[in-house]
């Protein structure tokens, strides 16, 4: 990343050259916790969630849901009922993410500073960080911290002296995909296994223990105190007139491209560009065949469209998702078959078994992929894949993670039908 | 069971499996996660991998024994122990592999990664080496997608593996 500035990459410019973790002292000195100071004491919890809706500030775990719409969506405070919850969501386990990892091990600050004020903003009493039981750097970095802000007066009783009280607990998973559904995090949040929940009644109005709950994702939240510093007209600018959405967003590039990464850009920089001019193009021998905008739950893009600004209408404009916004590059060698196998043997896996259309529906969906890589599909079976699609689209299962399951499906049935067809056994 | 934290299995033989009682640094820990939830029962997955911390895995009597100091029934604790890919319910080696073989460590080729482990341990997924030294499992995305192929191994991820750089590797696990 070149000449980083709190100005132009509010979430990175504190990064150091060796990936090490600012700590308290150095974090403070680099303007850390001057938005909870500034806040705390002089402004009214609704006027930060006006301030964040008018920002525009869009949900980073890949669902683009204004966050400050959603905090409206929790009932008023009501002092006989005062608990209240806010879970960050740092589950980060769809395949080909790796942004909140960078933003946790290398700037915990950031996140217990955007946690206190979106807590503030929601009066919650009680926070959780619900990591990934494989983030092993990220929670030891986290959990010190977390102690040194408590130690500094951030966390804990009467914070700063505004009668405001918040503590702030690491909550470490141990492994399963669907954690990172809202509602299957909070049951597992609650020691259960991880199923998710009907909805309604959204996490918003009963969620952790029954209670109004707000979950965000990691990079959502971290946004939140540069833009209570610096201003919802500054945070709209960030995207340099390239996308209606606004701020900067982690991108990255994964895959056989020259140099994967990870970059904090303005929302709306195109796919070419990220490709081409960050990530270095493609290696030698390996050609760009299709992408994926944001993790293995989002349909296929081809090269044609990398000219789109990632953004999230842009993409959805496709019929794809931005997601996650790391693009995963898919070259020539392995078939799209093999591919699809792969990510459809993922979610066969995490499924949590809890409705049936997933459950069965996905297993049966690897099984006929692994018949047509060897070349040994049935008539019919291009069809029931098709069908599959729709059998497991949104509203026929609890969760997003079925109809995830079927976005890379559909779009490669559309893209690389002949592929399928040359996996029919010739009788 | 006896006392909340001793508990004696009975077989379906009628035969007493194993005597276990949770160690007082275990149930101080458990206790101390107990406190950070207004319902304890949300200590139950970090109890359980405070149990296989100190012993490994998580065998029959220790889920009797945690679900008594949660205040659970044990067949609510075994529903969310077997949920959960990190809590292991059979004994594991000294050191756990993990090979990340989601989509990007497949394009960078984890495949001859995970065959050179096989090859040097002579194991599939699911098994131990005869030593207890080693156990095989996959793993779904590392979240370490722009360095792989990744595996991990106890709490350490490496990166940038091929299948020359395994030997090595694994030597560092004794």
């Amino acid at each position: 990343m070149t000449v980083a500035s709190a100005d132009t990459h509010p979430l990175t410019w504190r990064l150091r050259a060796d990936d090490s973790a600012s700590d308290i002292k150095l974090y403070e000195a680099n303007d850390g916790y001057a938005a909870v100071r500034q806040i705390l004491n002089n402004t009214a919890p609704a006027d930060i969630v006006k301030l964040i809706k008018a920002a525009g500030l869009r949900g980073r775990g890949g669902g683009g849901f204004p966050a400050g719409v959603k905090w409206e969506l929790m009932p008023a405070f009501d002092p006989n009922a005062p608990k209240r919850y806010l879970l960050c969501n740092a589950d980060e386990m769809e395949p080909s993410t790796y942004k909140d990892r960078l933003l946790m091990e290398q700037a915990p600050h950031q996140l217990i500073e955007g946690m206190i004020l979106a807590a503030y903003a929601i009066q919650a009493c009680n926070g959780y960080l619900f990591l990934r039981g494989e983030y092993v750097l990220a929670a030891e970095r986290m959990q010190k911290a977390l102690t040194a802000a408590k130690e500094a007066g951030y966390l804990g009783k009467n914070i700063l002296g505004s009668g405001w009280d918040f503590e702030l607990v690491l909550h470490t998973g141990a492994g399963r995909y669907i954690c990172g559904e809202e509602t299957a995090l909070i049951n597992s949040l609650e020691g259960r296994r991880a199923n998710p929940r009907a909805r309604p009644p959204f996490p918003q109005v009963a969620g952790l223990w029954g209670r109004p709950t707000i979950v965000n994702n990691v990079e959502t939240l971290c946004n939140v105190p540069h833009i209570l510093l610096r201003g919802a007209d500054w945070y709209k600018q960030l995207s340099q007139g390239k996308s209606t959405d606004a701020g900067t967003k982690l991108f990255g590039v994964c895959g056989r491209a020259n140099k994967p990464g990870l970059w904090e850009l303005p929302m709306g920089t195109t796919a070419r560009e990220i490709l081409e001019q960050h990530a270095g193009g493609m290696q030698d021998g390996y050609e760009l065949k299709a992408w994926l905008p944001g993790g293995v739950s989002t349909d296929f893009l081809l090269p044609e469209h990398l000219d789109t600004p990632m953004d999230f209408d842009s993409i959805g404009k496709l019929g794809s998702r931005m997601g996650t916004g790391i693009i995963t590059v898919v070259d020539q060698k392995p078939g799209i078959i093999t591919v699809l196998r792969n990510i459809e043997e993922f979610f066969a896996r995490e499924s949590c078994g809890w409705c049936t259309p997933c459950r069965d529906g996905l297993p049966w969906t690897v099984k006929t992929l692994q018949a047509l890589e060897q070349g040994k599909g049935q008539p019919g079976d291009i069809e029931m894949l098709e069908r599959t699609t729709k059998l497991l689209s949104p509203g026929y299962t609890f969760c997003a993670l079925a109809p995830g399951a079927m976005e890379p499906l559909q779009s490669a049935l559309k893209y690389f039908r002949a592929e399928f067809e040359q996996g029919i056994a010739k009788t | 069971m006896s006392t909340a934290n001793q508990s004696t299995v009975i077989q379906p033989d009628g035969a007493t499996a194993e005597e276990f009682v949770l160690s007082s640094e275990e149930r101080a820990e458990i206790e101390h996660e107990m406190s950070h939830y207004e319902d304890p029962r949300a200590a139950a997955i970090e109890a359980l991998k405070i149990v296989q911390k100190h012993r490994g895995w998580v065998s029959d009597g220790a889920i009797y024994a945690i679900a008594a100091v949660l205040g659970i029934t044990p067949v609510d604790l075994e529903g969310v122990a077997t949920f959960y890919s990190l809590i292991y319910r059979r004994p594991v080696g000294r050191h756990v592999i993990k090979v990340c073989d989601s989509l990007t460590c497949m394009l960078m080729g984890y495949e001859s990664v995970l065959d050179a482990i096989k090859r040097q341990l002579n194991i599939d997924y699911g098994q131990t080496t005869q030593d207890g030294r080693f156990t095989l499992l996959p793993t779904c995305c590392l979240g370490n997608c722009d360095k792989g192929p990744s595996i991990m191994v106890d709490g350490n991820t490496h990166s940038h593996l091929d299948a020359e750089k395994m030997v090595q590797l694994l030597e560092q696990y004794k």
